[in-house]
């Protein structure tokens, strides 16, 4: 048991050095720092796809390790997108204004900047005025640490009115999944102060840097990589120590974790608390290379796929959750891309754009049919931890009560 | 003799059933006590209440020297006051190792960040392997203990009780589905586990209560029918009318 953490788990170390050469890879095929074989824009696409692995990590946690199937986890990283959002846009808004009134005979007040900046970033919504919200937008520090405050404090508040009144399963689904739709729908208005269905936008420009699009991008691939990096090592600490044991109990069978003297909602609070605001970090990093937020990113179907996402990828095993966000995000971006190639039946032509969703549904029912340990279970095979296909009937004498699908063949 | 656990009075009704109806029962700080009824006497109910898991309707539940009373606490904070409780059914963690089972009931700091930053010390290691030997699964720490067999999993569960150290052990026909041998064994620890803390099985096997030696509580609809030895209760004519007479 004294064992030292990357010795115990293997997988992290493998994980950890796959993501380095990855990283290295990407870097030298990139346009600035190597061959061009890799677009920018494409770079950006993988810097994203990493974000949205981090994310997994995060659900993987709730969701595969504590049984809690959140769907509001994308509203986490809408909201920490958001934060980062309103710095860049609000910094980048008054390089602008500032360069513009400079032309001006009378040297502009700094009031005069503001109300600039005001009028330049909600005119689209009818509006000049700075709301309350945007008190911090100034400052850099300030908008970092709301990109982990907000969905935290969020998080924390909804958790504990759901977890004390003893709401699970199905039912805490659906109230996370209200929780997102009103956000969404919140933000859509435009005096929600955050520019309504508009979003925030020009965030891929970071305000006083010159380096080009190029430069930007791979800068972001790096940080979203050493997110990951970090985001994975702290959660397959998480689930290492007790704590892991605790809360995989909590999955398997909340009540007898009571008996045993664990305060099962303290324990669900804290991790869906930690795990929003890995989600916020995730979407802070995302949004400024997807380049735009509006609250349609926020809405409830993104946080089904990112179920999805972690179902195909396999449940309860980290990697299994990057591995399934990292493939079901890049096939998605191929068949949504226009870069399939549509298929001629004759009396039909299937366009992948129209028909990408479909094959998405199906693959999800098929793997919960058939391949319940997802993507992830495949390393199973590698590691020749097979299971015997008894097809339920009993496991004779010597295996016990031995479960059909944890007896090794 | 002091009491380390006095219920007072307890109702409880659902939908209109009275499953107790004004229970009052003691037990002593170091006692083993069987409790025999017919089905739907309560003795579950009874259990619900002790642990939190349900909360009566009227009544008392006071615990210790300072007879706090325990309705109202949640299962987790009377877990910590030192009841622990085995179910009929073996609920271990199938998908953890025996160890971590263990580990997990090892009666250490229960709050959420206290466990995060938590590691084993050598005296938790010792006690976990102390705790295997007594139930005889000193060679098993490692395997997932969804592979042991019925019975060592009901073992597995006693010594997660044990592993908690509590004061009073509520345990429910702990020799359902076990072998003559299997049965023997725990018996042995039921009666070595009473020599220093409060025991009490329920349980419908009269063999097993035979065997336990002990005073018994006779439940019946709710309320305690006989209390006393094993033999004085069975010449009860009222408990052989309503439970041995069937």
């Amino acid at each position: 048991m004294q064992r030292s953490f990357l010795i115990k788990n293997p997988s992290v170390m493998i994980f950890l050095a796959v993501l380095t050469v990855f990283t290295i890879l990407v870097t030298f095929s990139s346009e600035a720092f190597g061959a061009g074989i890799i677009s920018t824009s494409f770079v950006k696409t993988l810097g994203k796809t990493l974000c949205l692995a981090l994310i997994a990590v995060a659900m993987d946690l709730v969701w595969g390790y504590a049984g809690i199937l959140s769907l509001g986890h994308f509203a986490f990283f809408g909201l920490g997108g958001y934060m980062i959002g309103m710095w860049l846009m609000y910094e980048r808004t008054k390089e602008i204004v500032a360069t513009s009134m400079a032309q001006n005979p009378i040297p502009p007040t700094a009031q005069e900047v503001v109300d600039g900046i005001g009028t330049q970033i909600f005119g689209v919504v009818g509006s000049s005025e700075f709301p309350v919200i945007w008190f911090f937008a100034d400052s850099l520090f300030m908008q970092l640490l709301l990109v982990v405050a907000v969905p935290g404090v969020l998080a924390f508040v909804f958790g504990w009115l759901a977890f004390r009144s003893r709401v699970t399963g199905v039912y805490l689904s659906i109230l996370t999944q209200a929780m997102t739709l009103a956000l969404s729908l919140y933000l859509f208005q435009n005096d929600s102060g955050l520019r309504g269905n508009n979003g925030l936008s020009g965030l891929q420009n970071l305000p006083g840097v010159t380096a080009s699009q190029d430069y930007v991008s791979i800068w972001f691939f790096w940080a979203s990589a050493l997110a990951l990096a970090l985001g994975y090592i702290f959660a397959a600490w998480i689930v290492s120590g007790k704590f892991g044991s605790v809360i995989r109990g909590i999955r398997d069978n909340e009540a007898r974790v009571r008996f045993l003297g664990y305060s099962v909602e303290g324990y669900k609070l804290f991790l869906f608390t930690v795990t929003a605001m890995i989600a916020g970090v995730a979407g802070a990093l995302y949004y400024p290379q997807a380049g735009i937020i509006n609250p349609a990113e926020i809405a409830p179907i993104a946080s089904i796929y990112l179920a999805v996402w972690v179902a195909i990828g396999g449940r309860g095993r980290l990697y299994g959750a990057v591995l399934g966000a990292v493939f079901v995000s890049l096939v998605s971006t191929y068949f949504t891309g226009g870069q399939a190639p549509d298929i001629n039946l004759g009396f039909y032509r299937i366009q992948w754009v129209d028909w990408w969703t479909i094959l998405l549904g199906l693959s999800f029912v098929l793997v919960t049919l058939f391949a319940p340990k997802g993507i992830g279970g495949l390393f199973d095979l590698i590691a020749e931890r097979r299971t015997p296909d008894r097809h339920g009937a009993d496991l004779g004498p010597d295996q016990g009560s031995l479960r059909e699908r944890e007896a090794e063949e | 003799m002091s009491t380390l656990l006095e219920v007072n009075g307890i109702s409880v009704t659902f939908d209109g059933f009275r499953a107790i109806n004004n229970l009052s029962f003691n037990i002593g700080p170091a006692e083993m006590r069987a409790i025999i009824g017919p089905n739907g006497a309560g003795k579950t109910t009874f259990m619900d209440i002790v642990t939190g898991k349900t909360r009566p309707d009227t009544g008392k539940v006071l615990w210790g020297e300072l007879s706090r009373n325990l309705v109202g606490m949640n299962e987790a904070r009377i877990a910590q006051e030192g009841i622990g409780r085995k179910f009929q059914k073996p609920t271990v963690f199938e998908d953890q190792t025996v160890e971590e089972n263990l580990l997990m009931a090892v009666k250490n700091k229960r709050g959420a960040f206290s466990v995060l930053f938590w590691k084993p010390s050598d005296a938790d290691m010792n006690r976990v392997a102390e705790l295997a030997a007594e139930i005889g699964l000193a060679n098993e720490l490692m395997r997932k203990s969804g592979e042991l067999s019925h019975g060592q999993k009901q073992w597995l569960e006693i010594g997660m009780l044990l592993a908690q150290e509590p004061r009073l052990l509520l345990v429910d026909e702990p020799a359902a589905g076990m072998t003559p041998e299997e049965r023997e064994k725990t018996t042995d620890i039921l009666v070595e586990a009473a020599k220093t803390r409060a025991v009490v099985v329920v349980e419908h096997d009269m063999e097993f209560v035979r065997r336990l030696n002990c005073k018994v509580t006779v439940l019946h609809e709710g309320s305690v029918l006989a209390e006393g030895s094993l033999d004085h209760v069975t010449s009860n004519q009222q408990v052989i009318d309503v439970y041995l007479g069937r």
